[in-house]
C-alpha cells in the first residue's frame, strides 16, 4: 500500500479520535469552555446532622445549582459538621440571614443544600457562614418517632 | 524425605523461571524504548504501525461498541423502569462505559485483534532470522522492529476506547430514546450531571493507555521471546491473548480501587 493512503487514513484515525474525546467532554460529561465553576468563593454552614450529604453534592437556589459541596468535617469545638461549600462568583446576592437545608430530591434521590435566601441588606463574602441552618431529615428518625407516638397512646 | 524436595526443588525452579520471564520482558521493554528518537525514520515507521494497530481494529471497536452500548440501554431500561428511575438510563450507561467496560473490552478486544497479530509476526520474523540478520548488518531489532510497535500501542489504544465509548453512547441513545422513549432531555442532562470531565474521562483515558502499553508489551515480548518453530509461535500466539487478557482484568482492578476506590 502506498505511504500516502497509509499516513492520510492514521490521520483520519487520530482525527476520530480527538473529536470522540470532545464528543466526550462536551456532550456527556457537560465541560464548556466557560467554566462556571471554577470562579467560586467560598462560605461555611454549620449543621447538626449532615448524613447523607456528600463532597460535591449540588447547592441550589429556587431549584437552580449555584455551586457544590467542596468538603465535610466535624468541628471539633460543638461536634457539630463544618460543611464548605464553593459557590459561583456571579451569584454575590446571598444575604446574611439566608437560611441553608439540607433536603433530599425525591424519596430516595440524592441529598443537596437548598438555599433560601432572605432580605438583609449585608450580603455573604468569601468565608463567611451561613448560621441559620436546618439539618438533614433522617427518614429512619421519623419513622422511629412516629412508632413511639403511636405506642405510647395505646397506653 | 526425597519427595517433599523434590516438590521444593521444583516450586524453586519454577520461581527462578518466571521471574527470569520477568526479567527478560523488562529488558526488552527498556532496551527497545531506551535512547535517542530516530528523527529520520522513527516518523514512518510508527505511522505505518499505527495504521496496522489502529486503524485496522476501527471495524472491530465500532460494532462491538455499538452493540454493547444498544445491550446495556436494553438490559438497563429493563431494570430501571421497574422503579420508574428510566430517567437514569443516561448516567447508568456512560458511567459505565467510560469508567470500566469502554477502557476493558476495548483492550481485550485489541489483545485478541492487534496483540496476536504482532506476535505472530515478531515471532515469524525470529524464525525466519529476519531479526538476527538484521543484527548482523548493524541495526537493532529493538529499536527499528519493537519499538515503533510499543509506541503505536500506547497511542492507538485510548483513540480506539474513546471511539469505542463514543460509538456505545450513540448506540445506548438509538435503543434508550429512540426506541424506548426516554425522554431525551433528561437522558441527556442526567448524564451531564453524573459523569465529570476530570475524574471520569480522563481517568478513563489514563486506563487505556496502561492497556495499551502492557498489551502491546506481552505481545511484543512473547513473539521476541518465542521458541522459533511453527508450534512455538502458535503457543507464543495464545500465550499473547491469554496473558493481557489477565493481565488487563487484574490492572483494572488496581486502577479502579485506586481512581474511584472508597477513600
Amino acid at each position: 500500500m502506498r505511504m500516502r493512503t497509509i499516513e492520510i487514513s492514521v490521520g483520519a484515525f487520530m482525527l476520530a479520535g480527538l473529536l470522540a474525546l470532545g464528543f466526550l467532554a462536551i456532550q456527556v460529561s457537560g465541560l464548556s469552555i466557560h467554566d462556571s465553576n471554577r470562579d467560586t468563593y467560598k462560605l461555611y454552614a454549620h449543621f447538626t446532622n449532615a448524613s447523607g450529604l456528600a463532597a460535591r453534592a449540588k447547592i441550589s437556589v429556587a431549584g437552580v445549582v449555584i455551586g457544590r459541596v467542596t468538603a465535610i468535617t466535624l468541628d471539633p469545638k460543638d461536634t457539630r459538621a463544618k460543611v464548605e461549600m464553593a459557590i459561583q462568583k456571579n451569584v454575590n446576592f446571598l444575604t446574611n440571614d439566608s437560611i441553608a437545608s439540607i433536603q433530599t430530591a425525591g424519596i430516595l434521590g440524592e441529598k443537596y443544600i437548598s438555599i433560601s435566601v432572605g432580605g438583609d441588606p449585608e450580603v455573604l463574602k468569601e468565608g463567611d457562614e451561613i448560621t441559620d441552618t436546618q439539618s438533614a431529615l433522617v427518614l429512619e428518625d421519623l419513622i422511629g418517632k412516629v412508632l413511639t407516638s403511636i405506642g405510647s397512646k395505646k397506653d | 524425605m526425597n519427595w517433599m524436595l523434590n516438590f521444593v526443588q521444583r516450586l524453586g525452579a519454577t520461581g527462578i523461571e518466571t521471574l527470569g520471564v520477568f526479567g527478560r520482558a523488562s529488558l526488552i521493554w527498556w532496551r527497545a524504548l531506551w535512547g535517542m528518537p530516530d528523527w529520520r525514520n522513527g516518523p514512518t515507521l510508527l505511522v505505518r504501525q499505527l495504521y496496522f494497530v489502529g486503524v485496522y481494529s476501527l471495524i472491530i471497536i465500532v460494532v462491538s461498541g455499538l452493540f454493547i452500548g444498544m445491550v446495556l440501554a436494553l438490559q438497563g431500561y429493563t431494570v430501571l423502569v421497574r422503579f420508574g428511575a428510566d430517567q437514569a438510563l443516561g448516567q447508568l450507561v456512560s458511567l459505565a462505559l467510560i469508567r470500566e467496560l469502554g477502557p476493558v473490552v476495548a483492550a481485550l478486544l485489541f489483545a485478541g485483534r492487534a496483540g496476536s497479530a504482532l506476535t505472530a509476526e515478531i515471532g515469524l520474523m525470529k524464525t525466519t532470522e529476519q531479526l538476527a540478520s538484521m543484527a548482523m548488518i548493524g541495526v537493532d531489532p529493538l529499536k527499528r522492529v519493537l519499538r515503533p510497535r510499543l509506541w503505536a500501542g500506547m497511542i492507538a489504544m485510548p483513540v480506539l476506547t474513546q471511539i469505542f465509548n463514543m460509538v456505545a453512547i450513540w448506540g445506548a441513545v438509538a435503543v434508550g430514546v429512540d426506541w424506548l422513549k426516554v425522554d431525551a432531555g433528561s437522558f441527556w442532562a442526567n448524564m451531564q450531571s453524573a459523569v465529570q470531565f476530570r475524574e471520569d474521562v480522563l481517568n478513563g483515558v489514563i486506563k487505556s493507555i496502561v492497556f495499551g502499553a502492557v498489551v502491546t508489551w506481552i505481545a511484543v515480548f512473547q513473539g521476541y521471546d518465542a521458541t522459533p518453530t511453527s508450534e512455538g509461535i502458535s503457543a507464543a500466539t495464545t500465550r499473547t491473548v491469554v496473558y493481557s487478557s489477565l493481565a488487563i482484568l487484574g490492572i483494572d482492578f488496581l486502577l479502579t480501587a485506586v481512581m474511584f476506590g472508597v477513600k
